[in-house]
């Protein structure tokens, strides 16, 4: 995930929260004020908070349904392949092409590829792992796994300018508003 | 306009104040009076404490004991080979696959109580589930050391696997065994991705809390450089539900490929349709049994009544009720089967059960499946942490002792009487048994000391800031 370009040595500014429900309407005015590059930081999943930020739908049931799909074609496949074509085994006289015997290890392969496809898609479209994050500069940020909220205006949206948005961070009622160095 | 006037007209209750009875007062899943930081701190503190507690290095030492035994009796196995187990002519199959069924059982709680109870939305499980997801993929691991070992020369295991070879050999697929590869691995490895992706939040506080630099590192690189921004979580969340989507018919096939290795066999007492559900069954009965053992001790220990509270405990004994009767009543279809199907060699595998040489087992098996989980009909015993672990351990027991009746008991009286055998364990099998209980024991010990063991993150959603916070509705 490009960060965009670097405006004057600064990623955003950001403002601090302390309840969920203060960092989720900050988040609905900053959208309805035109922002559109924002973010915001949680320390666990808020309901609508994506929403509010502007971030509505994520491609990784498309991901997660075609791992399935190739997961139970190659079961299928390395069965069919090995006990028919490579190295057929006459067993009882039974057809060769025994599909029904193979829908356990086609199943379990569908699952597994699915599963792979979940949670690396899933980190992927994250942009994880990324040890480094300007967030990080940030000194109280730390507290964003435990009991603070953060929402962030980057500087690459189209309406930035540092003191509008310095203000307008203030007027959401924050505990803090601090500038994210790169 | 005085406050009481506000008071709406349903809320106003009689002067004179009526008593609730203590028994319709729900119990909380959370004790309450927390907030996001004490969860983290009290969570995290158990993990990032510089001093570690005398009774952990306790357990840890007893568990390096066992690990001691499984290492000894191992490398015995290796030189020597299966010979020095119990097992005969006709009974081929003897503590190797009994353990491996136990432990596959036990290993089914975790994916469970994370998947199945997530999708029908059971929040009490939120307490639990990271313990359990350990205690599953620890369990597989000690499952895993039977089929790996019994094969005799377990330096060719690879053979169990496909691969492009010079001796242009394909294993055979339409095998219950290779379904049972199959099934194993991948069990293990999504149960483990599953936990794993549950973590990486928790890792990422760990990181933050953490005062030593090695270990800000070492949580650092788990957590992924994990931020907790809301499009992250938007699509963690929608991974985690698919992980849960996926895992729930995961857990059931794979006990039910394990009844396979039984069912597609020709022998009477294993060739029976009901044998997936009812192993399934079994799965569900041996995991819980398993949890209740482990979480009732660490949660004293660890003091985490509040978060592992009576409600909890008690909705786990009332699972482990319902699936034990459930395994209760396959016994009892297994012995009306044999009757119906007017089969003598299914009548004589009954009739051997109950009356053979082996009938000492199968009347333990009933005491410890299919009366002791009774207890759980009375609210009395189901909120008692003692009388609980009481019934969980007959669970224990009674599913070990499921699999023995189940396997040597099948095969020891064949279809010809001149091939008729008993089978015994040896002390080599014995000591199989309890070192791999020392290696379930040993990553237990490592996982309590090193990573949370009550998922962070998810009891914060838990509490009542968090469920007041919402978004615009669409």
């Amino acid at each position: 995930m490009a960060l965009g370009k670097v405006i004057e040595g600064t990623y955003g500014v950001i403002a601090e929260f302390g309840e969920p429900q203060e960092l989720l309407d900050a988040a609905n005015a900053a959208r309805e004020a035109g922002y559109t590059e924002l973010d915001a930081y949680s320390p666990f999943p808020i309901h609508g908070l994506s929403d509010a930020i502007g971030f509505h739908h994520s491609r990784l049931s498309a991901v997660v349904l075609g791992g399935g799909i190739i997961g139970g074609l190659a079961g299928f496949f390395m069965c069919w392949y090995a006990n028919v074509v490579w190295y057929p085994l006459n067993i009882g006289g039974k057809p060769y092409n025994s599909w029904p015997a193979w829908i356990p290890i086609t199943f379990e392969c569908t699952i597994l590829f699915a599963a792979f496809a979940a949670v690396f898609g899933m980190l992927a479209l994250n942009g994880l792992p990324m040890p480094y994050h300007p967030v990080f500069n940030v000194p109280r940020f730390d507290q964003a796994s435990r009991d603070k909220f953060f929402l962030v205006i980057q500087a690459r949206d189209p309406k930035f300018d540092i003191d509008a948005v310095w203000k307008f961070l203030e007027s959401l009622g924050p505990r803090e508003v601090t500038d994210v160095p790169w | 306009m005085a406050q009481k006037d506000l008071t709406p007209v349903h809320e106003i209750r009689p002067t004179t104040e009526l008593k609730i009875p203590e028994r319709f007062i729900p119990v909380p899943t959370l004790e309450p009076g927390h907030s996001f930081a004490s969860v983290t701190d009290h969570i995290s503190t158990i993990v990032l404490r510089k001093k570690t507690p005398v009774g952990w290095f306790v357990g840890f030492g007893i568990s390096c004991i066992l690990m001691g035994i499984l290492m000894i009796t191992i490398t015995r196995l290796v030189f020597v080979g299966v010979g020095i187990w119990g097992i005969n002519h006709p009974v081929g199959w003897g503590f190797d696959i009994i353990n491996f069924v136990w432990w596959i059982g036990i290993g089914h709680a975790g994916t469970l109580i994370s998947a199945i109870l997530l999708l029908l939305r059971q929040e009490w499980r939120t307490s639990i589930n990271r313990f359990a997801e350990a205690m599953t993929l620890f369990a597989v691991a000690a499952a895993g050391l039977y089929p790996a070992l019994h094969t005799g020369r377990p330096w060719y295991d690879y053979w169990l696997f496909p691969y492009p070879n010079t001796m242009s050999l394909w294993p055979q697929f339409r095998s219950p065994l290779m379904w049972d590869v199959f099934a194993v691995s991948t069990y293990a490895t999504v149960s483990a991705l599953f936990w794993y992706v549950g973590l990486i939040p928790d890792l990422a506080t760990l990181r933050d809390r953490s005062t030593n630099h090695v270990a800000k590192m070492i949580y650092g690189m788990g957590a992924l450089g994990w931020r907790g921004s809301a499009k992250h979580w938007h699509r963690y969340e929608h991974a985690y539900l698919l992980l849960a989507g996926l895992s729930t018919p995961l857990v059931l096939s794979v006990h039910t490929i394990v009844s396979f290795d039984f069912a597609v066999g020709v022998i009477p007492g294993w060739h029976a349709t009901f044998f997936p559900p009812y192993f399934v069954a079994g799965a569900v009965f041996a995991g819980f049994a398993m949890v209740l053992t482990l979480a009732i001790p660490a949660r004293k220990f660890f003091h985490l009544e509040d978060f592992i509270t009576m409600k909890h405990l008690e909705n786990m004994g009332k699972v482990m009720m319902a699936t034990g009767l459930i395994v209760f009543y396959s016994y009892v279809v297994e012995a009306f089967f044999a009757y119906y199907s007017g089969n003598v060699y299914e009548r004589y595998m009954w009739l051997n059960r109950a009356t053979g040489p082996y009938r000492h087992m199968y009347y333990a098996l009933i005491v410890c499946n299919g009366l002791a989980p009774n207890l759980m009909w009375f609210k009395r015993f189901r909120t008692s942490p003692a009388m609980l672990l009481v019934t969980a351990m007959f669970a224990n027991v009674g599913m070990w002792l499921e699999r023995f009746v189940i396997i040597p008991t099948s095969l020891h009286r064949d279809f010809l009487p001149s091939s008729w055998g008993m089978y015994h364990g040896t002390i080599w099998d014995w000591g199989m048994y309890i070192g791999s209980m020392g290696l379930f024991l040993f990553l237990l010990f490592l996982f309590l000391r090193f990573l949370p063991m009550i998922s962070i993150f998810e009891i914060r959603t838990m509490l009542p800031e968090a469920q007041a916070a919402h978004g615009e509705e669409h």
